[in-house]
């Protein structure tokens, strides 16, 4: 069941319906049945996988929390390792196994199976630090492993923030819903109107006839799409949970306004990010190996030294994060590019600092646009890499990038109208992402203005959606980009 | 109170705002692709008819109402679309059968060779004409029973069901191609046909024999047996007369093994089954002058001819007597025949 499918739309419906005519108590049983009969729609196999990290995080946290009670806190954390290490073996040992049969033998990934499996078994790193305590109930911690809105594309919540609200009492709450259904409807539109239409020119633009300044406009164009697409999908996502009064955590805030990569990462795909910062780049960089090397690294060169950790955490990071988005070289090299930018500029940063004490741009408008646009660009050459799993291929385009300058964009499979769309869409797309970096909520800011205007401009939206999303017959990008991973 | 009136006006204006946008984005068949239009027209004429054909193009081009009633007094419909399907067919006898019981049923066999919908033709191509055959039918359980059996793999993979319900969602992206046809038919419809017969007044003589590949198999598969049963009962069960015929067009060529495998279903079932293409001379068809396109349909002068002697079965074999004597109905034809003359004249020039 897609997110932008009809079904989906029925099925998201009824429930909603459904959820606040039942009592209170029997909220949280009806997401378990749905996030079961959502999963079940993607195919009785898929369950298997989902059904076994459940049982295994479910299993690994009562022992994690058993051994506490019984041992002294050093004892049990010492056995509670092991547990930790074992549940991590064999649930990414099934997510390796995924991925190699989804790379090499071109099988499917079940469903939202990193999603899930990353927010389990954060859960049991939470459990063992003792931030959380263990589920008892397997129902309700299956209910967190499976809650189906986040099941397709994320984000990967921390139990202790979904946790409490799955469970919790949602009495009816109009504007709630209300603003939750708005923002799905923003999502589709992004999906549907922006992001879809654009994959078009994008898979044209692949073809290894386009290079010179084209390959420019890939990288320009595919940014596009894998915004409307991924945020379209999580606007979507959260809209739809807001309305269950369930706030899951965001995921995005306009990561296309960030100055530096390090703003960029703290703003695009953010619960990858903590994930990844939490349970691997916090355990690496302050564990007892590290703390030892690093020492006796200062004793030779105090300056590298010190970073030693850092750097090594950051590498094996976003080595991680290359590998959670595809086993191909292309995704490890994104890793590595991603890596090395963030760790340049970090080094770089004392330079930057004397530079700009000198010339006192960074109080100049103009110079905040350049910086975000630099970004932009440094980002969109490293992005596009995920487009070519051979990587010299992608060397080769980059290299041709300024030695053609023409473009043939009429015959990217868009027409002159598609263009005229998606400009007025990406303008749209613009002016709310700077209403809400510069004033905040666009709802909030609706719900201020006349009903009248506010009930147009929403009716304005879905006929939007409704008449120019790319969707139905002759239209094949229904899917989205993340569901892959 | 107040705020009840309004949201209550709000919801009529935004449903009228969708009525209108999708009314003008469907496409109107009325300037082209004509064959679109034809099973939509059936309810302005619906009830009192002694004769329904179904079927495909052979019917909606080979055989002329008018013709049925000026020579025999024979009040008759073609319930026809361009390749409608046999399981299309069914639904739309049983949606007949809603509006009226007619003394026979005329089913033209030539669809018995496509099984199912992927064997029709390629999947865009099968889509244009499930929507031309289904687009217009009113809301029933034929028309949902036909939907769910037509649709192809791309549209059962698309949920394209929802699409039929509301049609906006299948032609949202005509938005863009709108022509002065949209405009001109927004809110209203001509009828194009005269009891679903789509006059063809122009001539394209049959030269050259149709050649086709033989085939490997030549057995009906078994959805189009279960669907011919079915028309069977439902004729049975309704005390009409199921006639089976194979129209005269030259064009897909009709196989002898098919044939025989219709005789044979036919003599089983105690049914009349006619194939005119051994009945050409009898007729009087002139491939030279009576087709429009070079023998795959009939022309308005081959379909009179055509009409003519099968009128005389339908008396003889089916025992349909003639109603000219009716005052009130004789009025109606008289109306139609009108239309059909002035059609004639004006597609001449």
């Amino acid at each position: 069941m897609q997110l932008t499918s009809f079904s989906f739309l029925l099925f998201a419906g009824g429930l909603l319906i459904l959820y606040y005519l039942v009592p209170r108590k029997l909220q949280w049983p009806l997401l378990l049945i749905a996030s079961t009969v959502f999963y079940l729609c993607g195919g009785v196999e898929n369950v298997f996988y989902i059904l076994f990290t459940g049982a295994v995080t479910y299993g690994a946290t009562r022992i994690i929390e058993k051994n506490q009670g019984k041992f002294d806190k050093k004892t049990a954390k010492k056995k509670n390792r092991v547990w930790v290490i074992l549940t991590a073996c064999l649930v990414f040992g099934l997510l390796a196994v995924c991925k190699v049969r989804f790379t090499f033998q071109n099988i499917l990934l079940p469903l939202g199976l990193s999603f899930y499996m990353f927010q389990s078994v954060g859960y049991v790193l939470d459990v063992h630090r003792g931030t959380v305590k263990a589920e008892k109930n397997p129902l309700k911690h299956l209910l967190f492993v499976s809650y189906f809105p986040q099941l397709v594309q994320g984000p990967i919540s921390k139990y202790g923030n979904l946790a409490p609200q799955l469970f919790a009492h949602h009495p009816y709450d109009g504007k709630q819903v209300a603003f939750g259904l708005q923002r799905m409807l923003w999502g589709f539109f992004k999906k549907m109107v922006i992001a879809d239409r654009i994959a078009v020119a994008v898979v044209a633009l692949k073809g290894p006839q386009y290079t010179g300044l084209s390959f420019f406009v890939l990288t320009v164009f595919y940014a596009i799409q894998i915004y409307g697409d991924f945020t379209g999908g999580i606007d979507i996502v959260i809209g739809l949970s807001e309305a269950f009064g369930i706030r899951l955590t965001e995921n995005f805030v306009r990561p296309f306004f960030s100055k530096n990569i390090a703003e960029y990462w703290r703003r695009w795909h953010i619960s990858l990010g903590e994930w990844m910062k939490d349970y691997i780049f916090y355990p690496i960089s302050i564990s007892s190996p590290m703390r030892k090397l690093s020492k006796s690294a200062r004793k030779k060169w105090p300056n590298f030294g010190k970073r030693i950790p850092v750097y090594a955490a950051s590498f094996a990071t976003w080595f991680c994060t290359g590998i959670w988005h595809g086993i191909t070289p292309n995704f490890i090299l994104w890793g590595m590019m991603n890596c090395v930018v963030i760790v340049a500029s970090e080094e770089l940063t004392p330079l930057y600092e004397k530079f700009h004490n000198r010339f006192h741009l960074k109080e100049k408008k103009w110079y905040a646009c350049f910086e975000m646009l630099r970004m932009f660009m440094l980002m969109n050459l490293i992005r596009i890499v995920d487009l070519f799993p051979n990587v010299g291929e992608y060397f080769r385009r980059m290299g041709t990038m300024f030695t053609s300058f023409s473009v043939p964009f009429m015959k990217l499979g868009l027409t002159g109208l598609d263009y005229g769309i998606l400009l007025g869409g990406i303008v749209l797309m613009f002016a709310v992402s700077l209403f809400q970096e510069k004033k905040g909520s666009v709802r909030e800011a609706l719900l201020k203005q006349n009903a009248a205007l506010r009930y147009t401009l929403i009716f304005l939206l879905f006929l939007a959606v409704l008449l120019l999303g790319s969707y139905g017959i002759g239209y094949d990008a229904g899917n989205f980009i993340y569901n892959q991973f | 109170m107040k705020k009840s009136i309004r949201i209550c006006s709000a919801l009529v204006i935004c449903l009228a705002v969708l009525y209108l946008l999708q009314a003008l984005l469907v496409p109107k068949y009325m300037l082209t692709s004509q064959e679109g239009a034809l099973i939509g027209e059936y309810y302005a004429n619906a009830g009192g008819n002694d004769v329904v054909f179904v079927g495909d193009c052979e019917v909606y081009e080979n055989f002329s109402p008018i013709t049925l009633w000026e020579e025999y007094g024979i009040t008759s419909y073609i319930r026809g679309s361009a390749q409608q399907t046999i399981w299309q067919s069914y639904y739309i006898m049983e949606e007949t059968f809603r509006y009226e019981t007619p003394d026979v049923m005329v089913f033209n066999v030539l669809s018995m060779k496509y099984d199912t919908p992927a064997s029709t033709g390629r999947g865009s191509q099968r889509e244009a004409y499930n929507r031309m055959t289904l687009d217009t039918m009113r809301w029933s359980s034929s028309k949902w029973n036909a939907i769910l059996a037509s649709m192809t793999e791309e549209e059962k993979e698309k949920e394209s069901m929802f699409t039929y319900l509301f049609p906006i969602l299948r032609y949202h992206d005509r938005i863009g191609q709108l022509t002065k046809e949209d405009l001109q038919y927004w809110l209203h419809r001509d009828e194009i046909s005269v009891n679903g017969y789509l006059m063809q007044t122009g001539v394209k003589p049959y030269t050259n024999p149709y050649v086709e590949k033989p085939l490997v198999d030549y057995s009906f598969g078994e959805n189009s047996w279960y669907y011919l049963n079915k028309m069977v009962e439902l004729c049975e069960k309704n005390g009409t007369q199921l006639v089976l015929i194979k129209a005269p067009s030259l064009s897909p060529v009709w196989w002898e093994q098919w044939d025989d495998q219709i005789v044979e279903f036919a003599a089983e079932h105690d049914l009349l089954y006619i194939n005119m293409l051994n009945y050409q001379e009898e007729i009087g068809i002139d491939w030279q002058t009576d087709t429009y396109d070079a023998g795959l349909h009939l022309n308005v002068y081959g379909a009179e001819k055509a009409s003519r002697w099968f009128g005389k079965i339908l008396v003889e074999e089916c025992g349909i007597s003639d109603r000219r004597g009716e005052a009130d109905v004789a009025a109606v034809w008289q109306e139609k025949i009108n239309k059909y003359n002035a059609q004639k004249e004006q597609k001449k020039q």
